[in-house]
């Protein structure tokens, strides 16, 4: 048997490097809350496999690790032409860029969306004192574990989103977050939010792209709120390289008759862990999260999701699916809560998960907690292998296998990709799922 | 064509097929018949190289070489097709798209050069024409949310486009109403020529109306134990199976 020796206890390493970050703040109300969140940070403690929410994530490689806050490093500085590069291409956006979790204006490409929308930093924004900045900023999610209270005691620079009342933006808004190739192992904290005015309408792409180099942490949260008949589509890909830990949590306030769309698609990492919670706070609310992950050699991936229906007569769906080859994991846990006011709601959660390996290996946790009696709610669960029989159908069209099999799972993950509203981004999925695997694109 | 001789197979440990023959030349029509369970679905699967069944015995020449060495694909590029019983959905991926990629690699193993996209669009119209099949369905995913009638219409398109020397057609006329039934028929009828060749499994005399066979066998208990010319079939239409099968029991 080996004996453990807790060397140093990972919190206190998080607590000097926020220490740090706070230093440097210019805001004293955001210095003040991540002072707030450091004392906690200091009591607090990191989830084991002994947390039911974490119940089927090791953390424990990722919290040996002594990460090197990025802004205690030489920043990375990287030229126009490798943004045109990483970001997505195909389709025309408006573009927002963090490197190592640090905004970075010079190579951002929004001037236009200006004109329409507020934009600043979160810091700025409290210096500016922007009352909706501090209305909601930390206020839409809880803060309650150790990787809240890191986040929010350690980031330096994030966004703060204003979309007015009644704006639709034309174009999607591309959030491309670069993390990697700093000069030592690293972590980041970035923060954003959102919040979509009454009758907006609008569609992030949020793309996290790692370059290869030393290990790195992200952790990342984003609040988003919306208020009365607005429609935010939030479409999350997730690329990070494969010494990676990538923990992400967004979290979501919806306000009357608004609609909430978020499709999230995870490639790399060696370590993802998402959460996604929206609050369904009145009526008539629509939401979906949907999501898509592909997962290979030893990569561990973990979706969680929360739904909470306060109110009565809103709906929501929920649909992940997962491809698993190697020696892979996937976790995926969702759950919905229907409070006793949110009579006649609709909750609909489905996850199927697709097995290429004899090793790879999912677990799946639905939780359904219901407290009105008049309410829709279905969850189901499938985890199987490609379809023998629909294997063969192709075969006898003189496919070879290979390429039969990559048809098998471009139609498994059909029903996630379709949605999306931007055709050009579901040509990069398609093409992304194929490079994923190993696997040969059809045509 | 074809040759089989002495095949035996079986499913699950479980004997299905016990001993069958059969020669099908070029220009011919054969038409299988049988009651329930008699081997006729196992016999077409077994052709085209299911992996659930399991040759234990026989021989099954295709055009000079050895049938059963090949797998599934090998043997669509040697000019076997098989019109399923139960089509598969495949969302997500499209006629065209599947069609296209099936001929290329079709062509592929013959050392043929691929189609170009103009003579794959006239074939497709030309074709879609003669099973009634709009344009909008062959955009659409593979078999995806079509009707019984829709996917039974479909393998026959993919017959036509692929041109392949044998058909075997398993039960395509099974759950189809008459109008679909013709639709189909015709274009069994328009693809049959004297290069090719075309086995018909089916459980109904009248799929035999349209599409007339120049041979028809009755299967039972994994054997072929009558065989005739067309006639056979109105024979069977009247009495019924019991009258050949009586003896073999």
């Amino acid at each position: 048997m080996s004996v453990e020796v807790q060397k140093n206890n990972p919190i206190d390493h998080y607590v000097s490097s926020a220490e740090n970050a706070i230093r440097n703040s210019e805001s004293n109300y955001l210095s003040e809350l991540q002072k707030q969140a450091t004392l906690q940070l200091q009591k607090s403690q990191f989830p084991t496999l002994k947390d039911e929410d974490w119940k089927y994530t090791n953390l424990k490689k990722l919290l040996s690790y002594q990460f090197v806050h990025t802004s205690n490093l030489e920043k990375v500085i990287l030229p126009k032409s490798d943004i045109d590069n990483l970001k997505f291409g195909s389709f025309d956006s408006y573009l927002l860029v963090f490197v190592n979790g640090i905004f970075e204006k010079h190579l951002s490409d929004y001037s236009e969306l200006s004109n329409k929308v507020f934009i600043n930093t979160i810091s700025d924004s409290f210096v500016s004192d922007n009352e909706i900045a501090k209305k909601y900023f930390s206020h839409i999610g809880a803060n309650n574990t150790a990787f809240d209270l890191l986040n929010l005691s350690n980031f330096v620079g994030g966004l703060f989103v204003h979309i007015p009342k009644n704006v639709v933006i034309d174009k999607p808004i591309q959030i491309l977050n670069i993390t990697g190739n700093a000069g030592d192992i690293s972590f980041s904290s970035s923060r954003n939010l959102i919040v979509a005015g009454e009758n907006s309408q609008s569609t992030f792409v949020q793309k996290h792209i790692g370059i290869e180099g030393k290990t790195y942490f992200n952790n990342i949260s984003t609040e988003i709120v919306i208020e009365q008949n607005g429609i935010v589509n939030f479409y999350n890909v997730e690329l990070d390289n494969d010494d990676s830990f990538h923990l992400e949590k967004t979290d979501v306030y919806q306000n009357r008759d608004s609609q909430f769309h978020h499709y999230n698609f995870t490639f790399g990492g060696k370590l993802v862990r998402n959460d996604i919670s929206t609050k369904l706070d009145a009526e008539n609310v629509e939401c979906t999260l949907n999501g898509l992950y592909i997962a290979n050699d030893n990569q561990h991936i973990d979706n969680s999701t929360f739904i909470n229906h306060a109110k009565p007569h809103s709906t929501s769906n929920q649909l992940y699916k997962g491809i698993l080859d190697g020696k892979s994991n996937g976790v995926f846990s969702g759950k919905i809560l229907v409070a006793k006011d949110a009579q006649l709601t609709n909750a609909y959660q489905n996850s199927n998960t697709i097995l290429l390996s004899d090793e790879a290996k999912v677990d799946t946790r639905p939780q359904l907690e219901i407290y009105a009696d008049d309410v829709k709610c279905t969850h189901g669960a499938t985890v199987g292998q490609l379809d023998e029989s629909a294997l063969f159908y192709i075969l006898t069209r003189g496919i070879p296998k290979d390429k039969a099999k990559s048809m098998l799972i471009t139609a498994f993950a059909e029903n996630v990709v379709a949605d999306l509203k931007i055709a050009e981004l579901k040509d990069e999925i398609n093409h992304l799922i194929f490079k994923h695997l190993n696997r040969v694109e059809i045509l | 064509m074809i040759k089989i001789s002495n095949l035996k197979a079986k499913i699950d440990n479980k004997e299905i097929l016990r001993g069958l023959n059969l020669e099908v030349k070029a220009g011919e029509v054969h038409a299988i018949m049988g009651p329930n369970g008699s081997g006729k679905s196992t016999l077409a699967n077994v052709l085209t190289g299911n992996e659930n069944y399991e040759v234990t015995e026989g021989e099954v020449i295709f055009n000079g070489k050895n049938l059963l060495n090949l797998n599934p694909e090998d043997r669509a590029r040697e000019g076997l097709f098989l019109g399923f019983q139960y089509p598969v959905e495949i969302p997500g991926v499209s006629n065209a798209t599947f069609l296209q990629t099936a001929i290329n690699e079709i062509r592929k193993y013959n050392n043929l050069p691929e189609i170009t996209p103009k003579e794959f669009l006239d074939r497709m119209k030309e074709k879609a024409k003669i099973v009634g099949m709009d344009s909008s369905l062959i955009s659409r995913a593979v078999n995806t949310g079509f009707s019984g009638g829709e996917k039974k219409k479909n393998e026959i398109f993919q017959l036509l486009m692929l041109n392949p020397k044998l058909a075997i057609l398993d039960e395509t006329d099974s759950g189809l109403d008459i109008d679909a039934l013709r639709i189909v028929s015709q274009g069994v009828n328009e693809f049959k020529n004297e290069n090719n060749a075309v086995i018909l499994v089916t459980h109904y005399q009248r799929l035999l109306d349209y599409i007339v066979p120049d041979f028809i066998h009755v299967l039972y208990q994994g054997k072929i134990i009558k065989s005739g010319g067309k006639d056979l079939a109105l024979e069977l239409e009247e009495k019924g199976y019991d009258w050949i099968t009586k003896g073999e029991k």
